[in-house]
């Protein structure tokens, strides 16, 4: 699979009630929570986004609070994989389980808003095609990739179930 | 080989002998936990599933402690799903408003969870009882939901940082102080991915109620969990809840001999080591926006406060509230300023009443109410608005995590907490004497 999207760069330790707030916690469709996506950050930004674009940021991405409403709002506003220097562990264990592209690469200080990146998901092969950079995303681990190609955690007990 | 407590428990957990750091496991769990905000889509994918019954009925918690009591229609949508789960599945501990409480404090205290226990919940702050001794951790809805169907969960074996704290406390510096100075000391990701182990005899010197405060905040550095090795305060503790206030001597015996192993090897790999000194240390509060970004607090004497708040799973104890009142008694809080008590459960509650706890604060001027997550998240009952300041004895001081995004929070202990209340801006408690 190949995802092509323009960026929408953040800092380091974006955590979880930036990503979206507690007050929008009794929420559970994507779309709904994806219209409050990053709201503490930026008002409009589930405005800005177009469908396929990407979130890049810095280190420790989506610290703070275990709720999975965050990596559903992102996916919910149209955002189609995120990039992070690093990120937090719920967060990490949260997106691989319900199926969100992450990607962990070691520099993203050179990624600005508004570039236009192509991504192998499958290779983990960033390009930036406003700077021809290439990025390698770190390889996830066998298990983690198991996850992923079932289409997720609960994909993965049914499978497990049925045995 | 040897092992750390981490690893030990984890082990015996799989049926493995020896597990190293990075190993990918499934791993069954004692007790799996979720609260009005993330059961509801744990249930929504549980339920896609299909199946006739969960794992067991009896290692499932249910607590509607976030938006409780209802506070909008949304909120009560979210706590009938709790409930019609619960009794769809015949669930043993869902908790009704009345018997529910502040999650973290609330499983400790009725005896739910036990030295070696390993425990999931769909909550970041689950790392708290690791103070009992148990490995315990946060992970999302979905894990939640895979658990329910398969008693097990997965993970990967973390690496483990020692903390050794060394020394004595001085006055009005506890749990809350040490585990804010290391999350200042190591950062909000210093411990991303790891087990952190709180060692020493400082560590030795607190009782279980600052014990919960460290772990609780485990999360706020980024740790997978934290643990404490169950002593003789451990196991007092435990025998003295209903769960296991009626088992028998020999049974009891048993368990802290079993208890008792719960250690780590003297040779047990750790990726870091780092020493403390807790008598250089004086009460510290974290300032906005991140858990990390703490001052001593002689350095913050003209910090104006619109809201002080004393509760939450990390120190809504009746120890929190005790210290708290003891400054506050026979004080008034200054005029134009809020404070919000609440006791973290029904128990604590009600000993805070019989106590003249209650009274204290009330005489303060301040309101007392009724167990809940509340105003930690933004969620109700003390939101602030723009350009307010608040002073919370809670776990996280984000952006906008109590109310607006241009609010400003501070964390503390509970003593800081009552002094600063009575002089509006944040306080030495040494100040009221």
């Amino acid at each position: 699979m190949i995802i092509k999207g323009k960026v929408h760069k953040f800092a380091d330790d974006v955590n979880t009630d930036e990503i979206i707030a507690a007050q929008y916690l009794n929420l559970t469709k994507e779309e709904d929570l994806g219209k409050h996506c990053m709201e503490t950050l930026d008002k409009d930004f589930s405005k800005k986004v177009r469908k396929s674009d990407i979130i890049v940021a810095g280190k420790n991405f989506g610290c703070g609070s275990s709720r999975e409403h965050a990596p559903r709002a992102i996916k919910g506003c149209g955002i189609s994989c995120v990039i992070a220097g690093s990120f937090a562990r719920i967060f990490f264990r949260n997106a691989i389980n319900i199926g969100l592209p992450i990607f962990e690469i070691k520099n993203t200080s050179d990624i600005k808003s508004n570039d236009l990146l192509e991504i192998d998901v499958k290779k983990g092969i960033i390009k930036n095609l406003s700077n021809n950079k290439i990025y390698r995303s770190s390889a996830f681990s066998e298990f983690m990739q198991e996850l992923v190609s079932v289409g997720g955690l609960m994909n993965w007990v049914r499978e497990r179930k049925k045995r | 080989m040897s092992m750390t407590i981490t690893e030990k428990i984890l082990s015996s957990h799989t049926g493995k002998k020896q597990l190293k750091p990075g190993e990918f496991i499934l791993a069954k769990v004692d007790l799996t936990l979720g609260n009005d905000i993330t059961a509801p889509l744990a249930i929504e994918e549980f339920e896609k599933l299909k199946l006739k019954k969960v794992f067991d009925r009896d290692r499932i918690a249910l607590v509607p402690d976030h938006f409780l009591p209802a506070k909008d229609l949304k909120a009560a949508n979210a706590a009938k799903t709790l409930k019609n789960f619960a009794s769809k599945y015949k669930i043993k501990n869902y908790f009704e408003i009345g018997c529910m409480g502040v999650e973290h404090a609330l499983l400790p205290e009725l005896g739910l969870v036990a030295p070696g226990d390993l425990v999931i919940g769909a909550d970041s702050h689950t790392c708290t009882y690791g103070a009992l001794g148990a490995f315990s951790t946060g992970v999302g809805s979905t894990d939640l939901a895979a658990s329910w169907a398969l008693g097990k969960a997965w993970f990967k074996v973390p690496e483990t940082i020692k903390f050794i704290y060394k020394g004595k406390f001085n006055k009005w510096v506890g749990g809350k102080d040490l585990i804010l100075h290391t999350i200042a000391d190591i950062g909000v990701d210093g411990a991303s991915y790891k087990a952190m182990e709180f060692t020493g005899e400082a560590i030795e010197s607190l009782d279980m109620d600052d014990r919960f405060s460290i772990c609780n905040m485990a999360i706020e550095a980024g740790g997978k969990s934290g643990i404490i090795a169950p002593d003789r305060k451990t196991y007092g503790y435990v025998r003295k809840t209903p769960g296991y206030k009626s088992v028998s001597d020999k049974v009891w015996k048993d368990k802290v001999k079993n208890w008792s192993k719960l250690v780590s090897d003297k040779d047990a790999k750790y990726s870091q080591i780092k020493t403390y000194d807790v008598a250089k240390w004086e009460p510290a509060v974290a300032c906005p926006h991140l858990p990390s970004n703490v001052k001593p607090i002689s350095q913050l004497k003209n910090a104006k406060l619109d809201q002080v708040v004393i509760g939450s799973c990390t120190n809504g104890r009746i120890s929190d509230l005790r210290i708290a009142a003891s400054i506050l008694k026979g004080k008034k809080i200054a005029r134009g300023l809020r404070l919000i008590v609440l006791p973290a459960t029904q128990k604590i509650y009600l000993e805070a009443i019989n106590e003249g706890l209650a009274e204290i604060f009330i005489k303060a001027g301040g309101v007392f109410t009724t167990p809940s997550c509340g105003p930690c998240l933004g969620g109700h009952l003390g939101i602030i608005t723009e350009g307010e300041v608040a002073l919370a004895t809670t776990n996280r001081n984000f952006l906008g995590r109590m109310g607006d995004p241009k609010s400003f929070v501070y964390l503390s202990n509970p003593a800081v907490a009552a002094a600063s209340a009575v002089k509006g801006r944040i306080a030495h408690p040494d100040e009221m004497s």
